[in-house]
C-alpha cells in the first residue's frame, strides 16, 4: 500500500498518471471487489470435474498440475477443431477496433483489457504463438506471446470479467462474438480447476436437487403456499396451482430465484394468478419442484456441464407427459434453450408444437425447442383480448423496460415484453435508444459474475446501464425498473441502491398481477408487495 | 468570490477545463483517455460525461461559493466512479488539487504580472478543502459498496425465506422489517 501512495512531488504535479506500458506488459492485478471467490473443492467434485482443491487468486501458488501448460494447449486444440466459430474468431479479427468501446465492463472500469478486442487478444496471442506459422516466426511482431502462468491469471481474471453478454458481436463488422471465445476461454479454465465458486456451488445444487441453491422438493411445495396464502391476503381469491402433476397439457418452468428470492417472488406471485385466472379459460398447466430451476449456470462452466443441467427440462416433461413447456422470465436460461437444447438433449419428438390453449395461437418460432417464452404468452393473450385489465392499479408505478441480454440478443424478443408493459401500466418510458433492444446494457452480473464479493466489479460493470436508468428519472419521475430476467431482478436492486436509489425492480408479470381483475376479487387495496394502491390512501382519508 | 482574478478565471474557463479534462483522462490507461476524451455521447461515455460535467461544476463552485454542500454533491459523481475503479483513494481524489497547477500553467503570468499572489493563495486553499470534502464523499461511497455487500444476500433470500415462515427465529431479527419493500437496504 505504502508504494502506491503519491510523493508529494507528484501530489503536486498536475496528476497521477498510470504506468505506461504496452498490454502484454503490464502484468496482471487480481484486485479484491473485481473477481469471485475460487470454487471449493467439494463443489468440483460433485460434477466430477478436474482439480478439486482449496485455492485462493490471490496466493501465489494455484496449485496446478504440473503438465498444466499441456493440458491448456490439449483443450485449445481440441476446441479449434470442434467449434469452428472459435477457429474463425481467433483468425479473422482486423483489430478495427469497432468493438472496443461497447463493453459495459470497459466502459465503468476504464481498463483496457476489458475491451473485447483486447479481452480476445488474451487468447488469441497464444493461438498465434502456437497454432499459426507466422505467430511461430515473427513472434511478438505478430501479435504472438508464449503461455506463462501470469497469462493463464490474466486470462482467469479477465475472462471472469466479462458477462457473455454479445453487446460487443453487435457492432463487429465481421460478426465476432467475444462472449463465445469467453466460453470456451472459460471452458478451458475449468480443466485445471480454475472456476469460481458462485458458479460452482449452483451447478454442484443443480445437479443434486435441481436448483441453484439446493431447495427441496418440500420447501419449495412450501413456498408456493405462502405465496398463495399471500395472494388471497391481497385478492381474496383462493389459488390452486398444481406441482409434478402426470397429464397436465403444458409444464412450467422458471429460474429458482423467482421463487427463493425478492422481488423475483412477486414474479413468481404474479405466474400463479396468471395461470389462475386463466383456468376457466382452459389452461392445463403444472409446476414441477424437480425441473425447479430454469435457470443454468452449467452455461458458465462447459458445453458438457450445460448439456447435463439443461437434460431435466425435457426428462421431467417427459415423466409428466405434457405436450409442451412455458418457461418463466430468465435471461440464459433463454439462451440455453434457443440456441443449445435441441441440439444437445433433443430432439424433443414426443412433445409438440405449442399451441395456446386460450387463443389458438401456434407458436411456430418454437417448434424445436417446444417452448414457449411468457412474454410472448402473454402479449399474444392481450392482442387476442383473453385478459381483463386494470392499468391504472399500476398507476404509481413510472416504468421503464430492460432489455435482458439474452432474451434481447440471443432470442430477439423485444416488442412483446413492451407490448405487454404497454398494456397493464400508464406510465412507460424508454430509456435511449443506444442502452435498449439490441444495444441493450448489461446488467454487470451476468454469466455467473451475480456474488456479492465482486460488487465493485458489478457497480462498475453496471455503471452505462444504471447511467440510461438515472436519465429517465431525472426526465420522467421514473421510479421503477422492469426487466424479464431472474439474474436482473437479484443484481439491480443493489445497482440502483448504489447509483438511482429513487428506483425499484419488478418483474414483467408482478406487473401483470396487479392490474389483472381476478373474477369474484374483493376490493384490492394494496398491490403484491402490500403497498397501497394509487388513490386508496386518499379514498381512506376521505371516509 | 470577487474582483480580479475571477475574472480571468471566469476569461481562461474553457481552456482551464480542457487542460483540466485532460488531468483527469490521463489518470488512465491511453487507450481509454483518448476513448474519454472523444466519445461525446453521454449513455456510450457515462465516465467522460461525469468528468466534464463535474469539473464544470466544480469550478463554478468554486468562483461563486464556497458552498461546499453542493460542491459535495456535484463530486460525488465523479468521486462515485472514481472509487470503484483501480484507484488508491489518493489517486482517486488527486486530481482535484492538480486544479492548482492546471490554473497556474493556464494563468500564472497573469497572476505575476496583476499581484494577484495573495487572492490566488486564498482561492487554492478553497481547493483544499473541496478536497477535504472528496475525501467524505470517497468514504461514504466506499461504505455503501460494503454495505451492499454484507446486506445483499440478506435482502434477497433470507427475507423471503423469513416471509415464507420456512425460518425459524430464536429472537426478533433487528432491523429486518423495512416495510413490505425487501429489495432495498435500510
Ligand atoms: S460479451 Fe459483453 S461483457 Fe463480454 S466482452 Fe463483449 S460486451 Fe464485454
Ligand atoms: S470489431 Fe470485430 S474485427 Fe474489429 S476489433 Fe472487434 S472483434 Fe476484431
Amino acid at each position: 500500500m505504502a508504494e502506491e501512495l503519491p510523493t508529494p512531488e507528484e501530489l503536486i504535479s498536475k496528476g497521477y498518471k498510470p504506468p505506461k506500458t504496452a498490454w502484454m506488459d503490464t502484468p496482471v492485478n487480481i484486485r479484491k471487489g473485481m473477481y469471485c471467490y475460487a470454487s471449493t473443492p467439494k463443489t468440483v467434485e460433485t460434477l466430477g470435474l478436474p482439480n478439486p482443491r482449496n485455492w485462493n487468486p490471490l496466493d501465489d501458488d494455484w496449485q496446478l498440475p504440473d503438465n498444466w501448460k499441456e493440458i491448456v494447449f490439449e483443450g485449445l486444440r481440441e476446441r479449434l477443431d470442434k467449434f469452428r466459430s472459435f477457429k474463425l474468431f481467433m483468425d479473422i479479427c482486423v483489430r478495427c477496433g469497432a468493438c472496443a468501446d461497447k463493453c459495459h465492463f470497459f466502459i465503468g472500469t476504464g481498463d483496457p483489457k476489458n475491451m473485447p478486442v483486447l479481452r480476445a487478444e488474451l487468447i488469441r496471442s497464444v493461438y498465434r504463438n502456437d497454432f499459426t506459422k507466422a505467430g511461430k516466426i515473427l513472434g511478438r511482431l505478430a501479435g504472438a506471446r508464449p503461455m506463462t502462468i501470469g497469462v493463464l491469471k490474466e486470462w482467469w481474471y479477465y475472462l471472469f470479467q466479462c458477462s457473455e453478454c454479445r453487446r460487443c458481436s453487435v457492432f463487429c463488422p465481421y460478426g465476432i462474438d467475444t462472449a463465445e471465445i469467453t466460453i470456451v476461454g472459460r471452458e478451458i479454465l475449468n480443466l485445471l480447476g480454475l472456476n469460481i465458486d458462485w458458479i460452482s456451488a449452483p451447478v454442484a445444487n443443480c445437479y443434486r436437487t435441481g436448483n441453484h441453491l439446493g431447495i427441496q422438493p418440500h420447501a419449495y411445495t412450501d413456498m408456493i403456499d405462502f405465496f398463495c396464502e399471500d395472494i388471497e391476503e391481497v385478492t381474496g381469491v383462493k389459488m390452486e396451482p398444481s406441482l409434478n402433476r402426470k397429464g397436465a397439457e403444458i409444464l412450467f418452468i422458471t429460474p429458482s430465484g423467482d421463487v427463493f428470492a425478492d422481488p423475483g417472488t412477486y414474479t413468481a406471485m404474479g405466474y400463479i394468478i396468471l395461470f389462475h385466472y386463466l383456468q376457466e379459460l382452459g389452461l392445463d398447466i403444472t409446476w414441477s419442484t424437480y425441473a425447479s430451476e430454469g435457470g443454468n449456470f452449467g452455461f458458465f462452466t462447459s458445453h458438457d456441464t450445460m448439456k447435463r443441467l439443461n437434460a431435466k427440462m425435457f426428462a421431467e416433461a417427459k415423466r409428466l407427459g405434457v405436450k409442451w413447456i412455458l418457461g418463466g422470465e430468465c435471461g440464459h436460461m433463454w439462451r440455453v434453450i434457443q440456441q443449445y437444447m435441441n441440439t444437445m438433449n433433443g430432439p424433443a419428438d414426443f412433445l409438440e408444437t405449442p399451441v395456446s390453449p386460450i387463443t389458438g395461437t401456434c407458436f411456430e418460432n418454437a417448434k424445436s425447442t417446444k417452448m414457449v417464452h411468457i412474454a410472448e404468452f402473454t402479449a399474444d393473450l392481450i392482442y387476442h383480448n383473453k385478459l381483463n385489465l386494470d392499468p391504472s392499479r399500476n398507476d404509481n408505478k413510472i416504468v421503464t423496460y430492460h432489455d435482458s441480454c439474452n432474451p434481447a440478443r440471443g432470442m430477439g424478443l423485444l416488442d412483446e415484453p413492451r407490448y405487454v408493459i404497454n398494456s397493464v401500466c400508464n406510465h412507460f418510458y424508454e430509456m435511449p435508444s443506444n442502452t435498449i433492444r439490441e444495444q441493450t446494457f448489461c446488467c454487470g452480473a451476468g454469466s455467473g459474475l451475480n456474488a456479492s464479493e465482486d460488487m465493485e466489479l458489478r457497480m462498475m460493470g453496471g455503471l452505462p446501464r444504471a447511467n440510461a436508468v438515472k436519465y429517465v428519472h431525472e426526465m420522467h419521475g421514473v421510479n421503477m425498473l422492469a426487466c424479464v430476467c431472474a439474474i436482473d431482478r437479484a443484481v439491480f436492486p443493489a445497482l440502483m441502491e448504489y447509483w438511482v436509489p429513487e428506483v425499484d425492480v419488478t418483474g414483467l408479470h408482478e406487473l401483470v398481477a396487479n392490474a389483472l381483475i381476478l373474477p369474484g376479487e374483493k376490493k384490492r387495496t394494496t398491490d403484491l408487495r402490500g403497498e397501497p394502491l394509487p388513490g386508496v390512501e386518499e379514498e381512506d382519508a376521505e371516509e | 468570490m470577487k474582483g480580479k482574478l475571477k475574472g480571468i478565471l471566469e476569461e481562461k474557463k474553457p481552456a482551464i477545463l480542457n487542460a483540466w479534462f485532460t488531468v483527469v483522462a490521463e489518470s488512465y490507461a491511453e487507450e481509454t483517455a483518448k476513448f474519454l476524451r472523444r466519445q461525446k455521447d453521454p449513455f456510450a461515455n457515462p465516465v467522460g460525461r461525469a468528468i466534464s460535467k463535474t469539473t464544470e461544476e466544480l469550478f463554478d463552485d468554486l468562483l461563486t461559493g464556497p458552498d461546499y454542500e453542493t460542491a459535495g454533491i456535484h463530486l460525488d459523481s465523479i468521486i462515485r466512479v472514481r472509487s470503484l475503479q483501480n484507484f488508491t483513494p489518493s489517486s482517486a481524489t488527486q486530481f482535484i488539487f492538480s486544479l492548482k497547477s492546471v490554473i497556474r500553467d493556464a494563468i500564472g503570468k497573469d497572476i505575476h504580472e496583476s499581484g494577484l499572489e495573495k487572492e490566488m493563495v486564498e482561492f487554492e486553499s478553497r481547493i483544499d478543502q473541496l478536497g477535504l470534502v472528496a475525501f467524505d464523499v470517497y468514504m461514504k461511497c466506499r461504505e455503501k459498496v460494503y454495505e451492499l455487500k454484507s446486506n445483499e444476500f440478506r435482502d434477497r433470500y433470507y427475507n423471503a425465506f423469513r416471509r415464507a415462515g420456512l425460518i425459524s427465529e430464536v429472537a426478533a431479527t433487528p432491523n429486518l422489517d423495512k416495510s413490505n419493500n425487501m429489495t432495498k437496504a435500510p
